[in-house]
């Protein structure tokens, strides 16, 4: 289980970025943080990867207190960030070093045809479309087959087509070998797509505002009734967490992806 | 559900990759677009050539081609032109090698450890800002008038180029993608190698291309310094013995071991940045 105990954030600068969050995410959980801008969900995010560390409290996986990067963590950052001077398999064969050569390009090509770039593995990442190099990035992400994966608005440089496209595959690749899934995102509709659980954050200074219970089952309509009624309860608890007048939602019944929460 | 069905191969794809390769010259443009580049200086040769034949200039001061040519052929067939060739090429590759290796260590330390570079660099920066020229005293007092004067002054000058090429390369390179080593927790050693290192390569070959140059123009002040070969020598011998169609075939030839030495840098390198991404690896605007 990974657990975050009162883990707050002050940066070098004075900016205090995170209060006392607290949450217990279970094996196998989809939780999505959704929020405004600059309510701290990246920086809770990169206090869970290691690449940051919390300035108090603590955040632990099955007992292990993490302070730096975990073989058992895996991240997927907003943009592919693959090294442009490796081939797309050598990228995603980027974490694998430790396996023998013949053990790893098996699991590398294992993983290229599950994210369906088989016929992309010896070009360079220059070749690719913004929606390949992101499919790259995954397969990266997930070939070390990480206890929990993390992803911080993975799709959200994408068009909205290519973004519902990846996140039917991501829920695919999930049900692999069931990784805990932590996503930050700014869409409401990629949350409740994704999520089993939604929590909603309250900036200045970042904290949790509200627990969405997520249970609709799988795969999700994205034009059903309870699809729409979820989307509201989050947008509701969106605009409470901005202390604003909650509004009428028109965008809730528009194209996946338009519910954009900025 | 099958694997196939489960992965979007199948799919018509919305994001297909941009095609791999655009506006790279092929076939017969592959070799004659190099050509290009003779037009201009066979014209000037032509143009000087026809110049002096027709009686518009005696040629004293600037020989012909013909002259210079017919210079260049003598000399080789004497074997002065080789053994003054080899002479400045080993020159030039010593304090070259030199240059290079000092100069990567430390740039690659100070552009590493923000320590190490508030350490050194200040003192560097202040010895760059002296001309080439004033080390020269001081040099053949500490190290005599023979090889180790002027392989020293060499690679001075290939070393600062290098030095911060390598340094401000290694400190530009994209926060983001550091990031992603640390995420896989590689350590120092291999952060620089997996990460750092290729990270810098194109600015590296840059750096190296600027010190090979700065060497081939710090072994001319190398071989006035009292050399008895070399094709320094041969420019001040020409000079002294009033022979301008040596000055210019030395100059020639020097033109031309430089421009060889850059080509084969260019060569070795190129393989290690086939991944490159640039306006002029794709052929610029042809």
């Amino acid at each position: 289980m990974l657990t975050l105990d009162r883990v707050s954030k002050t940066y070098p600068n004075g900016v205090h970025a995170l209060e006392a969050v607290s949450i217990a995410v279970n094996p196998g959980e989809i939780v999505a943080i959704v929020g405004g801008s600059g309510c701290g969900k990246s920086t809770l995010l990169r206090a869970v990867s290691g690449l940051d560390v919390a300035s108090s409290g603590a955040v632990s996986l099955d007992g292990i207190d993490i302070r730096a990067p975990h073989e058992k963590i895996g991240i997927i950052f907003q943009e592919p960030r693959l090294l442009p001077w490796l081939t797309v398999a050598d990228n995603v064969g980027f974490g694998l070093d430790h396996l023998p050569k013949a053990e790893r390009a098996a699991r590398v090509a294992t993983a290229l045809a599950r994210v369906g770039l088989s016929d992309k593995a010896g070009v360079w990442p220059r070749e690719l479309s913004g929606g390949q190099a992101q499919r790259v990035a995954i397969a990266r992400a997930l070939v070390p087959r990480p206890q929990v994966l993390l992803l911080d608005e993975p799709f959200s440089a994408l068009d909205a087509f290519t973004r519902a496209d990846l996140q039917d595959h991501l829920l695919d690749l999930w049900a692999d070998f069931r990784p805990t899934l932590i996503l930050v995102t700014h869409d409401v509709d990629e949350a409740v797509v994704l999520a089993d659980r939604i929590l909603v954050m309250q900036p200045r200074p970042g904290r949790i505002f509200e627990e969405i219970a997520c249970e609709l089952p799988r795969p999700r309509d994205r034009q059903s009734a309870a699809f729409d009624f979820a989307k509201r309860r989050v947008l509701a608890a969106l605009d409470r967490s901005l202390n604003r007048k909650a509004q009428h939602h028109p965008e809730a019944k528009a194209e996946p992806g338009a519910a954009m929460w900025w | 559900m099958s694997l196939a069905s489960m992965t979007i191969a199948g799919r018509s794809d919305p994001d297909a990759g941009a095609p791999s390769v655009a506006a790279v010259p092929r076939g017969r443009a592959r070799w004659a677009l190099p050509l290009l580049g003779l037009i201009v200086p066979v014209a000037l040769a032509l143009g000087w050539e026809l110049a002096v034949w027709s009686g518009l200039s005696n040629g004293r001061l600037l020989p012909p081609p013909s002259v210079i040519i017919a210079t260049l052929i003598e000399l080789a067939r004497s074997g002065e032109l080789w053994r003054h060739s080899v002479a400045t090429v080993v020159r030039v590759l010593v304090g070259f090698g030199i240059g290079v290796v000092v100069g990567t260590v430390l740039g690659a330390i100070a552009g590493y450890s923000a320590l190490t570079r508030r350490l050194i660099d200040p003192t560097l920066q202040a010895l760059r800002a002296i001309p080439s020229i004033a080390w020269v005293p001081l040099f053949i007092l500490w190290l005599g008038i023979f090889e180790a004067s002027k392989v020293t002054l060499i690679a001075v000058g290939v070393f600062f180029p290098v030095y911060l090429g390598v340094m401000g390369a290694i400190l530009s390179v994209d926060r983001k993608i550091v990031e992603v080593g640390r995420a896989f927790r590689l350590s120092g050693p291999a952060l620089v190698r997996r990460i750092l290192l290729p990270a810098v390569l194109p600015s590296y070959v840059v750096a190296l291309r600027s010190g090979l140059g700065l060497g081939w123009m710090f072994v001319v002040a190398a071989e006035f310094l009292g050399a008895s070969e070399g094709l320094g020598y041969l420019l001040i011998d020409g000079q002294q013995l009033g022979k301008p169609a040596q000055i210019v075939a030395a100059i020639i030839t020097f033109a031309v071991l430089g421009k060889i030495a850059d080509g084969l840098l260019v060569m070795t390198s190129a393989p290690f940045l086939r991944w490159e991404d640039r306006f002029g690896a794709r052929g610029g605007t042809g």
